[in-house]
């Protein structure tokens, strides 16, 4: 009975915990880096920005920093964070498989192809706006595959992201192999291993407009994901039109990751394993968890970059990080029996 | 007030499954489909579920169409009890059951204080008030067959849709189970309809029988005149006899000893 009566109480404190969490990384992140500045320091120069008595042309070299630099990429890290963790809630719940990540219907390996057709082409304009629409594309072949093998629609919508991811795989492969050695082939290599070095305001405003009005309607309608994540037979009975909120779930969870990919390179394993933890902290509603998710994956992709960009006198592409620390952290999670949050 | 199905035809890959049934599903009695593997009770249910179109014919419900209406016209008119829910992720007893409210909710909304309130009159009326805080997973089977209950209850229909809802149930579950859904179609005047494989029970507690043999109504009418033993053995080929004890009881038996 103690359970019964811990469950109003859960959502605020998941809520509370995961906010707690991320805004002490974000203060943390404003003082770290090669040009260390002091919390006052950031304070002073945050009020500045914010009562918009910043002026880039008097202000001190650590105004600058903070203004040119940290914030940008802090913002960058952050909405990365949101639409990664936002994404693997949906597609989790969605597909009724815990295991399920943002990748499955091959944003990322078609983002990833993207980025390499623009390094490559000459002028071929820019990498981002590539890598996006290929994202895009990967998932619109991947749901016109499904749609017209009129199989079981959820197994099957799988099943063709294995498909299309394999296939712009082997593409991605060819393009290395006939890329030039010297200049593109390091610059497709470091742009898949993922990064925030690229952040400016620029990157932060794109940014902005294909993650937060997806963010916001996969908020809004997560008490909705409950109802899909029961299968189709049961949301169709419970009064969901399956056939046209799950199209428009999965268009939106598209744009932001490949907003969020063609930013900032492939990051693997913050969709997969953040969902479980929210999961943890609220408990299975989708109601909950949502919320949890994004707000806790804003801090631990911003903790990542941290970690990628002082551990070590050069940057660390924070890709490696992410699954250098995120693989464990879930083998770990598996084996101290935290299985509470999927079956 | 009914649902009414007429000359409903429907197939999958071209095999036809149901060849032009027709039947009604009255309010405030229990309707039982009977038949064997095969012989279409559970395309029937999901044909008049709106989850199956048929390829002719016609499914109303209280004169709706239910084939051309949208997803939640129909869920604020028929509720569907699944054999079993085949659940992932953990949900609280209480949190599945407000899922019953969806059909009465907008796109952005979620249940508030009076949602709650009728997931708790349902949990109340099929007397799992006591699970409330507990996981779906962890309760026994016949209490999750009553959680799928108290679900279609808080959807507050005029029908009942059940798929084999005793299957997975031990003896004395599907006892309490079907006497407590025979309460609701009584008290609440819901019509029930309910595919089943056992005859002992339909005769026990269904108001009327419908049999089907290939896709088709075979027999339907009052259970207790439609299952004779001629048309028992009609229908499941097999030798039945149907035996009146001397308190008015009526069981089925079969040959075999």
């Amino acid at each position: 009975m103690s359970k019964a009566r811990a469950r109003p109480a859960r959502r605020w404190r998941a809520l509370v915990l995961s906010g707690l969490f991320t805004v002490a990384v974000v203060l943390l992140s404003f003082g770290m880096g090669r040009y260390p500045i002091a919390p006052g320091e950031v304070v002073r120069i945050l009020w500045q920005i914010a009562t918009l008595q910043f002026d880039p042309d008097t202000a001190g070299e650590a105004a600058r920093v903070l203004y040119y630099i940290r914030l940008p990429r802090i913002l960058l890290a952050a909405l990365t964070g949101v639409a990664l963790a936002g994404a693997g809630t949906l597609f989790q719940g969605m597909f009724r498989n815990p295991l399920v990540s943002p990748d499955v219907l091959g944003v990322s390996s078609g983002a990833a192809l993207g980025a390499a057709i623009g390094i490559l082409l000459p002028g071929g304009g820019s990498i981002q706006v590539w890598a996006f629409c290929s994202g895009v594309a990967a998932v619109a072949l991947t749901y016109g595959i499904a749609r017209a093998s009129r199989g079981q629609s959820v197994v099957m919508l799988v099943l063709a992201g294995m498909v299309v991811s394999a296939f712009f795989g082997a593409a991605l492969s060819f393009l290395k192999y006939v890329a030039d050695p010297y200049e593109q082939l390091p610059t497709i290599v470091f742009w898949l291993m993922g990064g925030f070095y690229r952040a400016s305001w620029q990157a932060v405003g794109s940014l902005l407009l294909t993650v937060l009005p997806w963010a916001v309607l996969l908020l809004l309608t997560s008490w909705k994901l409950n109802i899909l994540s029961l299968g189709d037979e049961e949301a169709l009975s419970l009064g969901v039109n399956v056939r046209v909120l799950r199209p428009l779930l999965i268009a939106a969870a598209t744009l932001m990751v490949a907003g969020a990919v063609s930013a900032t390179g492939t990051i693997s394993w913050v969709g997969l394993v953040v969902p479980h933890i929210a999961r943890m902290l609220a408990g299975a509603d989708h109601d909950r968890s949502m919320p949890v998710a994004m707000l806790f994956g804003a801090g631990f992709m911003l903790l990542m970059d941290d970690l990628a960009r002082s551990l070590t006198t050069a940057e660390i592409p924070v890709g490696i990080l992410t699954s250098a620390i995120g693989a464990p952290f879930f083998g770990y999670l598996l084996i101290s029996g935290r299985r509470e949050a999927w079956r | 007030m009914a649902i009414t199905v007429e000359e409903v035809r429907f197939g999958y890959r071209g095999a036809e499954v149901i060849r032009g049934a027709s039947f009604a599903v009255p309010e405030g009695a229990i309707t039982c489909l009977l038949g064997r593997n095969g012989s279409g009770k559970t395309t029937l249910i999901r044909l008049v579920n709106g989850i199956l179109r048929p390829y002719a014919g016609s499914i109303r419900v209280d004169g709706l169409e239910v084939t051309t209406s949208s997803r939640g016209a129909v869920a604020r008119r028929i509720a569907f009890v699944p054999q079993e829910h085949q659940g992932v992720f953990p949900y609280g007893v209480e949190e599945l059951v407000v899922m019953g409210r969806n059909p009465h909710l907008g796109l952005v909304a979620r249940p508030g204080r009076q949602d709650i309130a009728a997931a708790r009159a349902a949990m109340e009326a099929v007397g799992i008030a006591h699970l409330a805080g507990r996981d779906y997973m962890e309760v026994s089977g016949g209490e999750r067959q009553l959680v799928l209950i108290a679900r279609a209850l808080t959807q507050e229909t005029p029908y009942l849709l059940m798929d084999e809802p005793t299957s997975h149930l031990d003896f004395t579950n599907q006892h309490a189970v079907l006497a407590i859904v025979r309460r609701i179609a009584r008290e609440r005047g819901v019509g029930v309809l309910l595919a089943m494989h056992d005859p002992n029970l339909a005769l026990t507690f269904a108001d009327r029988v419908i049999m089907l043999r290939e896709g088709q109504v075979y027999q339907m009418g009052p259970s207790a005149e439609v299952m004779t033993p001629a048309h028992l053995q009609a229908l499941y080929q097999m030798s039945v006899d149907v035996v009146d004890l001397p308190d008015g009881r009526r069981i089925i038996v079969t040959d075999a000893r």
